[in-house]
This record gives C-alpha cells, sequence and structure tokens, in this order.
C-alpha cells in the first residue's frame, strides 16, 4: 500500500512542488534544513492548511482532490506538533479521552490503556499539563494522538523543542511505536540522529524543495546526495543477534552482508537491531589483515568515489549487497589504487547499536 | 427606599439580565469572527462595535428613537405590521442597552478568543473535533476568563447608563423607569435621602463586581480591561 502526494506550497519564503509515493508502512523521514517546507507538506497532508490542486490518497482512499477535501477531524489521522499542545483546562486523563470520545466503537483499535502503556505515563494520568515536564508533556501528546486509533500518524519536528536529555527520554518510546504498531509514520526532523533511530524510508528536502526519496539504507550511503558528504556520514543496516561469545562477553550480530561482533552481551537472541557505522569508521585494506586488533573485517567491491575536499575521498562500498561508506585519505586511495570494482576488505572499527 | 424605587431597581435588574443574556448570544459569534477572520476591512466593523464607547448615550438615544418611533423607519414599519412601536417600552430599552454595551461584551471575549489562539483548535480538529464541537469544547473552556469579563461588564455597564433608556424610555415609572433616572428624579425633587439609598447601591454593586472581574483575572491573566 502507498500513499501519493502532489502538493504545490506557495507560503512566506519558500515555493514547494511535491510528487511523492511514500510507502504505507514503517516510519519515513521528512528530511532537510529548517524552513525548507517539509513541516507545510506534513500540515497540508493532514488537511491543517488547504492548497488548491493539492492531491492526497491514502491507499485507495482519496483526501483530497479537484473535487473533495476531507478536513482534518475526518481524517484517519493522528497529529503530534512540536509544542505539546496539551489542552490546559484538562487533565492528563481527560485529555486522552478528548480523542478517543469522538473516535467511533468500530474504528478503534488502540486502546487507551494500550497508548498510556506504550509511552509509560501510567503516573501521569491524573495530573494537570501545567505540572508535567516538557518531556513528560510530549509522551503524553503522542499518546493522545495515538488513543484516536490512527491509520496514519503525523509527527512534526515531536523533539525539537527538548533538551538533550528529553530527547533521550523520548527516543527509546518512538522505537517502541516503531517496533509495535503497524502505523505508518510520517516524521518531519532536521536531526539526522533521530533519523538514523527512527527511519526506514527517508525523503529528503533541500532549499529548492523535495530532492529525492528512497530506502534510508540508500539514501544515506548514495553519493549523489548531500548526506555522504557530511562529517557523520554514516551507513545503517538492520541485522540480528545469532549467538554469544561467553568467553569474551560478545554478541554476534547477523545482516546480509556478514557477521558483525560487538561487544556487551545486553541484547536477546533473534532480537532485531539496528546498526550504524561511521564512514571514519571503516578503513580499506587489500590483503585480509590477521593480526589486528579489528575484529569485524568484510569482504566488499567499491561501487563508486568521490574526493571530499583536498584530502579525503568517500568509498561507497558494496559489502554482500549492503551499501557502506569509508572515508579514507586520497593518499591511501592513491597508495591502494582503489577505483570503482576493486575487491577490498573493509574493516570495521566501531558500530553503534540504535536499539 | 419606597416601592417605587424598587420598582425601578427590580425593572434594572431585569433589563441589565436580559441584556447581558442577548449580548452573549450576539457577541459571542461576533467577537469569534473578529479573532479569527483576517478579513482586510474587519477595522471597520471593530470601530462600528466600538462606536458607543465615544458616543454621548444621547446621541445614540436619539437616533434609536427617530428609528423607533411611530414615524421612524423601524417603527413605522413595525406599525405597519401590526405591531406596536418600540419607542418608550421595555423591549426598546433592551435594543438600546444592546447596542450602548455591545462593546463591553465582545472587547473582552474577542481578546479572549484571540489568546486561545489556532494551535488548540488545530490539535483538537485532529482529535476528530468537529468545528463547533472543537468551538464549545476547546475555545469557550479556554476563553471562560473572558466570558466573565464580558457578563460582568455588560451587567454592570447596562445598569449604569442614563442617556439612552431616558431618550428611548421615556422614564415612565413601573414600566421603563431604571434606578439612574429615579436617582436623577429624586435630585430634581430635593430629596436626597432617597438618592443617596439608590446612589449608595449602585456604588457598592458596581464595585463588588469590579472586585470580582480584576480578582478571577488576577488568578487568570487572561483578560486585561
Amino acid at each position: 500500500m502507498n500513499m501519493q502526494a502532489r502538493f504545490h506550497i506557495r507560503q512566506g519564503g519558500f515555493n514547494l512542488h511535491a510528487d511523492l509515493k511514500i510507502p504505507a508502512r514503517g516510519v519515513t523521514a521528512l528530511f532537510g534544513p529548517s524552513g525548507c517546507g517539509k513541516s507545510s507538506l506534513l500540515r497540508a497532508i493532514a488537511g491543517l492548511d488547504r492548497h488548491t490542486d493539492g492531491y492526497f490518497k491514502f491507499g485507495a482512499e482519496i483526501w483530497q482532490d479537484q473535487q473533495q477535501f476531507l478536513p482534518p477531524h475526518k481524517r484517519p489521522l493522528g497529529f503530534v506538533f512540536q509544542e505539546a499542545s496539551l489542552f490546559p483546562h484538562l487533565n492528563v486523563r481527560r485529555n486522552l479521552e478528548y480523542g478517543v470520545k469522538r473516535t467511533p466503537t468500530s474504528a478503534r483499535f488502540i486502546s487507551l490503556e494500550k497508548a498510556v502503556s506504550l509511552l509509560g505515563i501510567q503516573n501521569l494520568m491524573e495530573r494537570s499539563p501545567g505540572t508535567l515536564s516538557g518531556g513528560e508533556k510530549q509522551r503524553v501528546a503522542i499518546a493522545r494522538a495515538l488513543a484516536v486509533s490512527p491509520r496514519l500518524l503525523l509527527m512534526d519536528e515531536p523533539l525539537a523543542a527538548l533538551d538533550q536529555a528529553r530527547k533521550q527520554e523520548i527516543l527509546p518510546y518512538l522505537e517502541t511505536l516503531h517496533d509495535e504498531l503497524q502505523i505508518p509514520i510520517l516524521y518531519v526532523s532536521h536531526t539526522l540522529e533521530e533519523i538514523a533511530r527512527l527511519a526506514d524510508h527517508l525523503i529528503l528536502f533541500g532549499t529548492e524543495g523535495v530532492i529525492d526519496s528512497g530506502p534510508i539504507e540508500e539514501m544515506l550511503t548514495r553519493l549523489d546526495l548531500p548526506l555522504a558528504h557530511s562529517a557523520d556520514a554514516a551507513t545503517i543496516f538492520n541485522a540480528k543477534v545469532v549467538g554469544f561469545d561467553q568467553t569474551y562477553h560478545l554478541t554476534h550480530l547477523q545482516f546480509d552482508g556478514g557477521e558483525l561482533t560487538v561487544p556487551g552481551m545486553s541484547l536477546q537472541l533473534h532480537q532485531p537491531v539496528r546498526v550504524r557505522i561511521a564512514a571514519r569508521d571503516i578503513s580499506l585494506t587489500l590483503q585480509r589483515q590477521s593480526s589486528t586488533s579489528i575484529q569485524n573485517i568484510f569482504a566488499a567491491s567499491v561501487a563508486e568515489m568521490m574526493a571530499e575536499g583536498d584530502s579525503q575521498v568517500t568509498v561507497r562500498l558494496n559489502v554482500g549487497g549492503v551499501p557502506a561508506l569509508a572515508r579514507v585519505t586520497q593518499k591511501s586511495a592513491a597508495e591502494l589504487e582503489l577505483a570503482p570494482g576493486c575487491s577490498v576488505f573493509a574493516q570495521v572499527k566501531s558500530a553503534v547499536l540504535l536499539g | 427606599m419606597n416601592d417605587a424605587d424598587l420598582t425601578a431597581l427590580g425593572i434594572t435588574l431585569q433589563l441589565a439580565a436580559i441584556t447581558t443574556l442577548t449580548l452573549l448570544v450576539i457577541g459571542t459569534p461576533l467577537a469569534w469572527w473578529l479573532a479569527r477572520s483576517k478579513w482586510r476591512f474587519k477595522f471597520v466593523v471593530e470601530a462600528l462595535v466600538a462606536m458607543p464607547l465615544v458616543l454621548p448615550p444621547t446621541v445614540l438615544g436619539f437616533y434609536l428613537l427617530m428609528a423607533l418611533g411611530p414615524n421612524g423607519p423601524i417603527g413605522g414599519w413595525m406599525q405597519a405590521m401590526g405591531g406596536q412601536p418600540l419607542a418608550f417600552t421595555f423591549t426598546g430599552l433592551v435594543l438600546g442597552s444592546v447596542i450602548y454595551s455591545l462593546p463591553f461584551v465582545v472587547q473582552p471575549l474577542q481578546d479572549a478568543f484571540s489568546a486561545v489562539g489556532r494551535q488548540p483548535l488545530e490539535v483538537a480538529s485532529t482529535l476528530r473535533a468537529s468545528p463547533l464541537d472543537r468551538f464549545f469544547s476547546v475555545a469557550v473552556p479556554l476563553a471562560a476568563p473572558g466570558f466573565l469579563t464580558a457578563i460582568v461588564l455588560g451587567f454592570a455597564h447596562t445598569i449604569g447608563e442614563f442617556g439612552v433608556v431616558l431618550m428611548i424610555g421615556g422614564n415612565i415609572p413601573g414600566k421603563t423607569q431604571v434606578v439612574s433616572i429615579a436617582i436623577y428624579d429624586h435630585v430634581e425633587g430635593m430629596e436626597y435621602a432617597n438618592a443617596h439609598w439608590l446612589s449608595a447601591g449602585l456604588l457598592v454593586m458596581s464595585f463588588c463586581l469590579l472586585v470580582l472581574v480584576y480578582g478571577l483575572n488576577r488568578k487568570f491573566r487572561v483578560v486585561k480591561l
């Protein structure tokens, strides 16, 4: 199932043309610099702003076209705003019940209790919004949006108004939503870290509008897009826990490109996990090194290369079908005679598990 | 206080209550529209609403009398339709008071609705609330202090009016004579004791009402007078 969005948004300082096909599953990130129109696109999809000639189709249902326009309260969606915007005249419980009461019983598939437990707000139910911290407010706002049993969840920079500690408090809950609910989520953000942890699919915005869209693994590693050239460029892929090394306290992860060993044993067997490897944490050799401290070495081939400034080069690798980025110096690249098609060994110095 | 004074007091309170209720019914949608509309000539409507603040009440009363009397356009039409002209009737008083006290109800409501802003209503719309539903379930409760101010000011200001009721009501005891005019009559007739009773009563009542408004505003910090 897909969503189709076609909007021409003229507003303030920008003029955004978007013609997108968005998968109606998983988390799709609308990612780009502030003020590029991604929030406006989200509001248009929700029907909060009405743009003439707009078109939005959710699966087989047309929410907006030339003839018709469903107002927001008739769209089966949930919306999380940047500011939590809880109703100050209602306590937490009644904030949550506000939407539930207005959702027909036949359309409910997430109970109030489920929404409450997913966001861990059981102890806040009788509190007044004014007494909650910023992070608590946003968790209540997310639970409130879920409690209307949305078939599409729209989140407009839900963490942008929070400090780093509060963000870290909420991110695990968002990951839980992603894993436990079958609801497609459109997630607006300008922070790569959030995207790396949450998104399956990425719509990349530039100052001129939508640049391109695709699966996150591809979008992060495509050398024709800006993400692969940032200082913290990285590769993301999904893996699964396949075993442990009790002696050295290690975890073995299986991914399409092979087996990755990481320190620690905090995960469960068969647990899915998302792995991020920074481009600067991958080094390249022509022969497999045997006497090295690096545990993770993968056979790979060079797919593409692009110079970064005068001294570095970004290399896109193919590791058994998984795209990965390596950032090396131009001197090393010359000495190894790297070129597209070369067979190399990728040495992974460290990997980050993203829950 | 004699019987005539008590009757005048009763009429005054009745007039203030009916006027305030009428103003809430008319003023709420008007204030809502003024707070939300982006129409470029909205300021003309705002100026019209504020007119009674600056006009001498006698001017308003004079034109109302002209319009509502048997020879006026509205009064003549009502007579032609088989009704009574509104001049010198209680209904005429209500009409005059509604116009005269309009800004005292509309302005606090408009301020309160503006302070609510769009965000809570947008949130409500994403929680399945229809426009009318979100008006009553979100906008009205959030604007509650504004409603309180509007009710108290509309009521108190109607009690205090003189010029309009004199012109349009004609000071008929038991029918259109209100307290402010009764006081005037007492002073004219050198009955200072009666004038004192009524005046002090109005003074105390007005003070109490305003204490209520300012006290609650301090708590809510929403509407300024």
